[in-house]
């Protein structure tokens, strides 16, 4: 066995493949060959390191030295100069380091370095070798629930850490398992929604790229709680890599006899099976989802009664995100009291934030529950780009709320936010310098909310297009006196009346534009 | 489980799992509905049986809403009202407004709710999703800018027909009811049953009318127009005209033809005695020979649309027959037209039918036995109401009319023939008596009556043995028993198949509304009839007699096969 002393990893994610990732990686590996270095130094792959819009990234231990914008022809460099000579290459250095742990403020008052919980092995990890999740303490979680917890156990561990879902809604995870566990039936299902589909997130993404067996440990532990002994992976079809990594995931834990029958002599079985979405947003929508996987146009149902109850094929059914799911392993394999050191008492844990806009660092960061919206962008996200001023966010994808300099030190969680009507909803943050133009945001995210209606119930269909059409007139100049006011009832009334939260969600930009960039809005209709 | 609950303010007993909307209905309260079908289906997608529960952040859809214990339920609040409003304006916002000249003007849901709303103006303008005018069937016309989406097409065309000719394509506002890859409906696997016309809430789905064609022809002196009318017309028509469901008007049927100014009044009843004595035949041929069983009745155009595209490994099993009218038709312009010494040239054939899929039927290029086209035009029961309208014609007091000779007779098996078993029955009253040769006293096969989808009966005949037989109404229903023949589980003689649910009673092509009350006072209307007829055999109808004697010789003779039998054409699924 040789000894390493160098670790390159290599940031492999969908987009860091499109910035040539492949490329760079094989010129790394022949140059380091050239170069007579292969025994001492190893190139990895990863997933994302959780920094995005930065070309190819690799990282270099054990001096954790990042370097972003890598082409292949930077590889000879690279070599010669930092892992032959021991002089890092100036040039390809990132200026800002991403913040690879959780910051702590809230207790002690001061900011401080807390290990990750769900991103822990992204960017560390090879995604596509399970021994190093294993390695990772990865299914031990599983093992721990087998040995020493009954299912009921699991269920009221899930309790006691105050896990709420983290695909928008909210609703306590293990209130939603004990639902599952006590609906009558021999056959339920696990369902991971990985359709993740709200404008501007992709953490979920980056989730499956990077620690995919992390899920699949998740999804075994819920069903092992509730009864279930299948899984469905519902991912959206333009995951390609996501896809490609769980589903190798999946082969991997079936050969080592973690997925399949009578799991590690337990008397559990369980699989996994991934679907493909064909790109419907409302599909992320959970009862839309189903219908989806049984084959059927991608339509919500109503709800009572809840998927917990009948679900996928009628069946019991628990559907949860796969940012909720992996938080599971680790919630089991340290306990619930663990996790609740984290996060605030309402609201316990981390959140995943995909972080865009005018940013210095946009990208992937995890922080704890209750984290200000100003530690987050100016802390993890280097701050507004180009020394701008903060104008607002857009936190929470289209079905989100604005928020003005006056949120900045709100306290970001689920409950917290509901006294501003704010949400967190699917953890996407889009940062807006002073040169945003709030009405051409409002337009873009009516537009959305127009393309990606179902067409199942009457408000939504036809009021997107109304919300459509004074948002154009508006935006073109032409707004008359009436026409805000007219936005907001058709969303209010489209709150009260649509069959699904797409239909319900457009009063949220709406209003909370209002509420906080009002005179700039009004200044745009000309009366 | 009973369960209580208040509704605005009076507290009502329901069982467990009744639906919010039926709960309402016994604390005397109604809630308007639009997309929801009692039988067909409850989506909650129109918002407008929108409710108010206690508790709950958004209303509730009470159509699909299950009534809980201690609910408490507003029906009647400024929220409600407004809601309300808001989905049928948005609906008005993305209407033509065509009302005048709409074909179901006045007998609207959408128009009516508007009504009962109070909406004096919409106050939403802009886009309209808009869509195209599908023209292609000669039995159904679609225009898609007046949809409003409410998929009860949808449904009946795939949970109830088991066909899904059409489905919802597209997204949101792009979103729209038409066949698979925008194709036009007669290049799909459409049966032309029409119970998507039965069911739309607007004029979305019309059966294609040839009313103006018709007329012209009356009005033309140089033609001989004859006119039929199919046995459920005279059990339905009536409710055009304010009757109450169940009223048969078999008389000022006839007389209104008569006063439409038609040349002869013919009834298709006589040729259904007639399709019993040829299936009867064929059956007992079949039997004695060891021919394809089970066989199947073939008077049903949409089932026999529906088994070409489906099934057509099966088509031996279809009784050769022609449907009734189509019979008729040939015979007119043929035995009535060599009798009367009258140019079958001239001659125009007008069936009036409960069945849009009889008008895709009229021009099957092998309908013409006669050398002409057999039947010109099909009218359906509401078109049929419409001409009698435009003549002015005081259909209330009008004097009771007959039919003319010699193809006006009828027995009381083919008045039956209008609901679902009737041609079972029929044909079982008939088939006894000839392979026994002795007198069946009781003639009514309950077993075969009434409207479970799929029906079966074991008759001991002597000479035969058992005879097992099967009903199915309802194209889903067909759909069970073809699995079951091609799976060999099925051990039966003979099948009746209708397409449309309840017979013919419930046909595409009868006054609108349509449901199971309503098919069952249909079908009691055709069994009264039946039992006050002097004949209740189609055997022994003196008419019959008389054009097998004068013209046709035997049943499945030369002449028979010639005019009275058809074949079949296989079809593909796409």
């Amino acid at each position: 066995m040789n000894l390493v002393r160098n670790h390159l990893l290599i940031s492999i994610d969908a987009g860091t493949i499109m910035a040539g990732a492949r490329a760079v990686e094989k010129a790394l590996v022949e140059e380091i060959d050239r170069q007579g270095l292969s025994g001492e130094i190893a190139v990895l792959e990863t997933g994302s390191i959780g920094v995005t819009g930065q070309g190819v990234v690799i990282v270099v231990y054990p001096e954790g030295l990042y370097y972003a914008n890598v082409t292949p022809q930077d590889a000879h460099e690279l070599v010669e100069e930092h892992l032959l000579k021991g002089r890092p290459v100036k040039r390809l250095m990132m200026t800002e380091m991403p913040k690879q742990h959780v910051i702590r403020k809230e207790r002690t008052g001061l900011l401080k370095e807390q290990p990750r919980i769900v991103l822990r092995n992204s960017g560390i990890i090879d995604p596509e070798n399970i021994d190093e999740y294993i390695a990772e303490s990865g299914y031990e979680a599983i093992e721990r629930a087998f040995t020493k917890l009954s299912p009921a156990g699991v269920i009221q561990e899930m309790k006691d850490s105050g896990l709420m879902g983290r695909g928008g809604a909210a609703f306590t995870t293990g209130m939603k398992w004990d639902f599952a566990s006590k609906a009558p039936g021999d056959v339920k299902y696990i369902i991971c929604n990985a359709d993740e589909g709200e404008p501007g997130t992709f953490k979920d993404r980056l989730i499956l790229e990077g620690d995919p067996h992390k899920l699949i440990e998740g999804m075994m532990i819920a069903g092992y709680a509730v009864g279930a002994t299948k899984g469905f992976v519902y991912i959206r079809g333009e995951y390609a890599l996501s896809i490609e990594r769980l589903e190798k995931a999946i082969a991997q834990a079936r050969q080592y006899g973690i997925l399949g029958d009578n799991i590690l002599e337990s008397g559990f079985s369980f699989d996994v099976e991934v679907m493909k979405g064909a790109g419907a947003y409302v599909c992320g929508e959970e009862t839309a989802l189903i219908e989806s996987l049984e084959g059927k146009r991608g339509h919500p149902r109503n709800k009572p009664p809840y998927p917990v109850t009948e679900g996928l094929w009628g069946k019991p059914t628990v559907v949860n995100n796969v940012e909720t799911l992996a938080n599971v392993p680790e919630i089991i394999r340290n306990g619930a009291a663990w996790y609740r050191g984290y996060g605030t008492d309402k609201c316990p844990g981390t959140k995943v934030y995909t972080i865009i806009g005018n940013v210095a660092t946009p990208g992937l960061i995890e922080a704890e529950m209750g984290t200000t919206l100003r530690d987050i962008i100016y802390e993890y996200a280097g701050g507004i780009k180009d020394g701008k001023k903060f104008k607002g966010a857009l936190v929470g994808g289209a079905a989100g709320a604005f928020m003005g300099p006056e949120m900045l030190d709100a306290q970001m969680d689920f409950v917290n936010l509901r006294e501003y009507a704010a949400v967190l909803g699917s953890g996407a943050i889009l940062v807006m310098d002073d040169s945003a133009d709030i009405v051409g945001m409002l337009k873009s995210v009516l537009h959305f909310f127009k393309h990606e209606s179902c067409g199942h119930c009457v408000p939504c269909r036809l009021g997107t297009s109304q919300l459509v059409k004074i948002i154009d007139k508006i935006a073109d100049g032409k707004g008359k006196n009436g026409d805000i006011e007219k936005l907001v009832k058709v969303s209010e009334v489209m709150r009260d009346t649509s069959f699904c939260p797409l239909g319900q969600s457009p009063i949220l930009p709406i209003s909370s534009s209002l509420k906080f960039f009002k005179d700039e809005i009004f200044g745009r209709v000309t009366g | 489980m009973m369960i209580s609950l208040t509704i605005d303010g009076r507290t009502v007993e329901v069982e467990e799992g009744t639906s919010i909307l039926d709960a309402a209905k016994q604390a005397n309260v109604h809630i308007p509905t639009l997309c929801y079908l009692p039988e067909v289906q409850a989506i909650g997608a129109c918002r407008v049986c929108l409710v108010e529960v206690e508790g709950n952040r958004t209303l509730q859809a009470a159509c699909v809403s299950p009534a809980s214990k201690g609910q408490v339920i507003y029906t009647n609040t400024d929220r409600v009202r407004k809601a309300r409003r808001f989905s049928v304006e948005m609906l008005l916002s993305n209407h033509p407004f065509e009302c005048l000249t709409c074909a179901k003007n006045l007998n609207c849901d959408l128009q009516t709710l508007a009504y009962e709303l109070g909406i004096r103006e919409v106050h939403f303008t802009g886009e309209k999703s808009g869509g195209r005018i599908d023209e292609s069937s000669p039995s159904i016309r679609r225009d898609q800018n007046k949809c409003i989406l409410c998929r009860r097409c949808v449904t009946v065309c795939q949970e109830i027909q088991s066909v899904t000719a059409l489905y919802l394509q597209g997204r949101g506002f792009e979103a729209r009811v038409e066949p698979a890859f925008d194709r036009d409906i007669n290049d799909v696997a459409c049966t032309n049953c029409g119970q998507c016309s039965i069911v739309c809430p607007v004029g979305a789905i019309t059966e294609k009318e040839y009313i103006d064609e018709v007329w012209e022809a009356i009005h033309d002196p140089s033609k001989f127009v004859i006119i039929q009318d199919a046995p459920a017309v005279r059990a339905a028509l009536g409710e055009e005209f304010g009757y109450p469901p169940g009223t048969l008007v078999t008389g000022k049927m006839l007389a209104a033809a008569r006063m439409l100014g038609f040349d002869r009044v013919f009834d298709t009843n006589f040729a259904a005695d007639l399709t019993i004595l040829e299936e009867g035949t064929e059956l007992l041929t079949r039997v004695k020979t060891g021919g394809v069983l089970p066989m199947i009745t073939s008077c049903s155009p949409g089932w026999i649309k529906f088994i070409e595209h489906f099934y057509p490994e099966l088509l031996d099993h279809l009784s050769t027959c022609k449907s009734p009218h189509m019979m008729l038709g040939a015979l007119a312009k043929t035995y009535y037209a060599q009798k009367a010494g009258i140019d079958p040239k001239s001659m125009v054939v007008v069936s009036v039918m409960p069945c849009t899929a009889k008008k895709f039927e009229c021009n099957r290029p092998e309908m013409n036995g006669s050398g002409y086209k057999d039947v010109d035009y099909v009218l359906t029961t509401r078109e049929f109401a419409k001409m009698i309208k435009q003549a002015g014609i005081d259909f209330e007091n009008l004097a009771d009319g007959n039919y003319d000779d010699p193809m006006g007779e009828y027995t009381g098996a083919a008045t039956i023939f209008g609901a679902t078993g009737g041609v079972m029955e029929a044909a079982l009253r008939t088939a006894y008596e000839v392979a026994t040769g002795k007198t069946l006293e009781n003639v009514e096969f309950s077993a075969v009556r009434g409207l479970d989808g799929i029906k079966e009966a074991t008759v001991p005949v002597e000479g035969i043995g058992d005879v097992k037989v099967a009903v199915a109404h309802g194209l889903g229903n067909a759909r069970k028993l073809l699995d079951k023949i091609k799976t060999g589980e099925a051990s039966y003689h003979f099948i009746e198949v209708m397409a449309c649910p309840g017979g013919c009673v419930g046909g595409g092509g009868q006054p609108i509304p349509v449901n199971n009350e309503i098919r069952a006072l249909r079908a009691q209307a055709l069994y009264n009839e039946d039992c006050a007829l002097t004949y209740r055999k189609s055997h022994e109808s003196p008419s019959i007699k008389k054009i097998y004697e004068e013209f046709l010789g035997q049943p499945l003779g030369e002449r028979s096969h010639h005019l009275l039998h058809t074949h079949y054409t296989p079809r593909s699924k796409f």
